[in-house]
């Protein structure tokens, strides 16, 4: 069936099923790959987009659920606090394999839109939904606590 | 309206790099000139530019120096986010005297024995064990330095000068007294015409600039930070299709017969193939295939399926162990004498579950197939066997297949696999299609989990004793699968009976031990195993970790101090443990209130060692890691800050199988399918705190990738007991469980 999405402000008809999941539209279809699949089940974080500014999986959220709203995917991420995770990620040398990193990064953008100043908890509660089998959680932390940082003192630039 | 899409330039130079042209031109320059191409061979540049200077590029084995000022290090190995892709380049930099931003990285082509892994003979292309920045350490200095020696001669002659007055700093070539400078790119084209240098130099490590310095960013950071990262899954070519397999429910089952009705009628669904692993769903994007497989009845062959489930193995190797089916594995002096006189004595029995690696991105792999080439992506780790293999499949000789090595979304072990199992199969999807369009095969997460090729089951049984004299003896059986058996790897690796990938790191090799004896059962089990991030250490380490600190415990001697006396001819164990000690405080008090535990362990392998102090908290059946502090020798540490991350990743990944990792068989079938059933470690059991200290030395670079991972598992169970007194000998721990058993 045909469904409308709008992704990175741009809005496209595509003709796919309607039980699709967002994931496979955004990558299949979209040819975004910057999102990527881990697990299929909201177990991993992997797949994790904004709608309309919330961290959502987006492998089991139906495109049609998804029609109508603002989506905005790791190619998009441009909030001032998406760009100072991603300065931070950078600085830090957070990512090693990379493939969890997208979902990250969007997990944590969203996180510093909520709550700028977040604890060791907070993020600890905010991103437990995101797997990285490399294990970079403690960088994770500090990177979050450094875009919190730069976001409290001025807009960061794009990385 | 799938192809539609697929108009966008950059998704249809997926796998295509930049510098893509001159790259194609090498990849056939190198399969022309064959395996005869040496480390200094030159290939040809690109002609005269404007002024007679020689423009284009320097291409080497290794480096290619670009005229827009470029340096790309070749890399033959896998980067699976071990950090290789800044390791290697770092090596050539330092010799080449480049700038750091000016460097790049691109994956080889599969080809021995240039690109072969010096490590295991150069004949095969592998990344494992640990050995990719050990075995390209003295390769790639030669590598940059004979540009470097090649781009002075260059310079030398366009200025008249001589080469021993031209300096080169941070990329760039200058005589001082001429008055020149001039950058790679400019020479690089000249340089090109330039003889090889069969001798070079190398720098005084003192003078090292780039390797060692722990400022060094990733390469790949931005890429990886921003989504722009390309893995297999992202591979979009034109007309590509999507598969997906059903494989046998039970390891060893095969396709009896298979009714497609209903998966060929649902919509997008392109074509039902068997293969030799199974049946493969092919449709026009994954969701499709996904819902293919899900309506396609497959009826099995399971005559030949392991069966048994993992409780029953698991009885079966306790009567193994008590049998007298074993080798030997080490043996010193006389154990039996010395139990027999001992003053002291402690048994441990250790069980450790068959273990999924689980890499974030599951396995992928794309194969375009014409009649006399096949060309693959994917995050290949042992590119030449997966060449080999690819070929076998399609029936094709190994050189019409080309390799396109992607960054892999982790491995630990999973992508290396003698029988290139999901490469295989793509390739055999391929084939069964006839190559009629490009086809992209992907494992959802339940295949990963299911799929076997675990870390084996193991089951430990020691006996440890302090005689009158201080002296410890040490009897060991093990019972585990091994893991090449049956694999081309087998001639090559097993000696004397003994695979050393299923036994060895055991306490006589890693102590100073008068008498000692190991030996191992082989039981065979359907169940396909494999290498798991650091191999045997991971359950070899453990029992001997927490059998010496219960000596220790038994002799009431400090942990630090008990091991250290029977490290006398292990010095660099001593510099890791006394590293760690140090900075962890170990000999300031530690509160115990508050069920807080403090425990130590100290592992070599592949050549580096590393000790790890864990204090933890353990609150009713609970335990939190609070904090590691972690020394490694690894040689010089080429990548610092690549160094501490591997032990940070290697901590979480050990810590990840200490407190959840576990697969279970139940009649043959796997009890877990994804990560609600088998728990990886999250951000919220990482510890708040890890330090990473390094050893200062100035021995070549050995194992950084898998040696973090043995030390945290028995650091934490020996901090557990300390807190505690109650042992942990059965991974994952079961605080509740082991409280029952001492109940
Ligand atoms: S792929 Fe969506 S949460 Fe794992
Ligand atoms: S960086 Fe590899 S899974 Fe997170």
């Amino acid at each position: 069936m045909s469904i409308k999405l709008t992704v990175n402000g741009d809005t496209r008809e595509l003709d796919i099923d309607a039980d699709m999941p967002l994931l496979w539209a955004i990558r299949d279809h979209l040819q975004l790959t910057g999102t990527k699949f881990g697990c299929g089940m909201a177990l991993c974080g992997a797949c994790t987009v904004h709608i309309d500014g919330q961290a959502t999986r987006s492998c089991v959220t139906p495109v049609t659920a998804a029609q109508g709203k603002q989506i905005t995917t790791i190619e998009g991420l441009s909030t001032a606090a998406g760009r100072a995770v991603q300065a931070a990620w950078i600085g830090l040398d957070v990512p090693q394999c990379g493939y969890c990193q997208s979902g990250q990064v969007m997990s944590a953008a969203a996180l510093l839109a909520a709550n700028p100043k977040p604890s060791d908890a907070d993020i600890d509660a905010a991103m437990a939904g995101n797997i990285c089998r490399c294990a970079t959680y403690v960088r994770i932390r500090g990177a979050i606590h450094q875009a919190a940082e730069t976001l409290a003192t001025g807009a960061p630039a794009a990385p | 309206m799938y192809f539609r899409h697929i108009e966008d330039a950059a998704a249809l130079a997926v796998g295509r790099s930049p510098a893509e042209l001159s790259r194609r031109q090498f990849l056939k320059l190198t399969t022309l000139a064959g395996s005869g191409l040496t480390l200094g061979m030159v290939l040809p540049g690109c002609g005269t530019g404007p002024g007679g200077a020689a423009a284009g590029p320097l291409v080497m084995p290794f480096v290619r120096i670009a005229p827009d000022n470029t340096v790309t290090v070749i890399s033959k190995h896998l980067e699976a986010g071990q950090g290789v892709w800044t390791g290697l380049p770092a090596i050539v930099a330092e010799e080449l005297d480049a700038s750091w931003d000016q460097m790049r990285v691109e994956s080889a082509p599969a080809q021995v024995p240039m690109y072969g892994n010096l490590a295991m003979g150069g004949k095969i292309q592998l990344t494992g064990g640990s050995t990719a920045v050990a075995n390209s350490w003295q390769q790639l200095r030669q590598a940059g330095a004979t540009a470097r020696a090649m781009l002075v001669a260059a310079a030398a002659k366009a200025w008249a000068v001589p080469a021993s007055e031209i300096k080169v700093s941070q990329g760039v070539v200058s005589h001082t007294g001429a008055g020149r400078k001039a950058t790679f790119g400019e020479l690089a084209g000249s340089a090109a015409k330039e003889p090889v240098p069969t001798q070079v130099s190398l720098k005084d490590p003192a003078a090292f600039s780039i390797v060692g310095n722990e400022k060094l960013p990733r390469l790949d950071a931005r890429a990886k930070s921003t989504g722009k990262q390309q893995f297999a899954i992202d591979v979009m070519l034109p007309g590509m299709m999507t598969a997906v397999v059903m494989r046998p429910p039970r390891f060893g089952g095969k396709v009896s017969s298979f009714d497609a009705t209903k998966a060929r009628a649902v919509a997008g669904v392109i074509d039902v193939v068997q293969i030799p692993r199974g049946v493969a769903v092919i449709g026009k994007d994954m969701w499709s295939a996904k819902k293919g497989r899900e309506a396609l009845s497959v009826t099995w062959d399971e005559s030949g399926a392991e069966k048994r489930g993992t409780t029953q193995l698991m009885k079966e190797y306790h009567a193994l162990s008590r049998s007298k089916e074993a080798v030997t594995v080490t043996q010193r002096g006389d154990v039996e004498a010395a139990l027999a006189h001992a003053v002291k004595r402690v048994e441990g029995e250790f069980e450790f579950p068959y273990l999924a690696h689980a890499p974030m991105e599951p396995l992928t792999a794309v194969c375009q197939l014409s009649a006399d080439k096949c060309e693959i992506w994917a995050g290949c780790q042992f590119q030449t066997v997966d060449q080999a293999n690819a070929a076998a499949a399609v029936g094709l000789k190994p050189e019409q297949v080309s390799i396109n090595t992607l960054a892999a979304g982790g491995t630990f072990g999973r992508r290396a696999n003698p029988e290139s199992d999901y490469i295989s199969e793509v390739a055999s999807i391929a084939k069964a299609t006839g190559g009629k369009y490009p086809v992209r095969l992907i494992w959802t997460r339940e295949d990963d989990i299911t799929g076997g090729r675990y870390r084996p089951l193991n089951y430990h049984r020691v006996t440890a004793a302090i005689g009158k004299d201080g002296k410890v003896a040490y009897r060991q059986r093990v019972v585990g699968q091994s893991i090449v058996a049956g694999t081309p790897f087998a001639s090559m690796m097993i000696k004397n009976g003994v695979d050393p990938t299923a036994v060895g790191g055991s306490a006589p090799e890693q102590y100073d031990l008068a008498d000692a004896h190991v030996s191992w059962s082989p039981p065979t089990v359907g169940v396909p195993v494999l290498w798991w991030r650091s191999v045997e250490n991971t359950h070899m380490a453990f029992s001997k970790e927490v059998m010496i600190d219960e000596l220790a415990h038994a002799a009431r001697q400090d942990p630090v101090a008990f091991r250290l006396a029977l490290l006398g001819e292990h010095p660099r164990h001593v510099g890791a443990l006394k590293l760690a000690a140090e900075k962890a405080g170990w000999d300031s008090p530690f509160s115990k209130e508050k069920g807080r535990g403090r425990g130590v362990a100290v592992h070599e392998s592949f050549g580096s060692v590393v000790a790890q102090v864990a204090e933890v908290t353990v609150s009713g059946d609970k335990i939190t890691v609070d904090r590691v502090v972690c020394a490694v020798d690894c040689g010089i540490a080429v990548t610092p800050d690549v160094v501490k991350a591997q032990m940070q990743s290697g901590i979480g990944y050990g810590l990840s199988a200490a407190l959840y990792g576990k697969i279970t068989l139940t009649d043959g079938h796997v009890d877990q399918t994804n990560f609600h059933q088998y728990q990886v470690l999250r951000i919220n059991d990482m510890p708040r705190a890890i330090e990473v200290y390094i050893v200062p030395s100035t021995n070549p670079p050995s194992g950084v990738g898998e040696p973090g991972t043995p030390p945290i598992a028995p650091a934490v169970a020996n901090a557990v007991r300390a807190a505690t007194g109650i042992r942990l000998h059965t991974l994952p721990f079961d605080l509740a469980a082991a409280r029952r058993a001492r109940a």
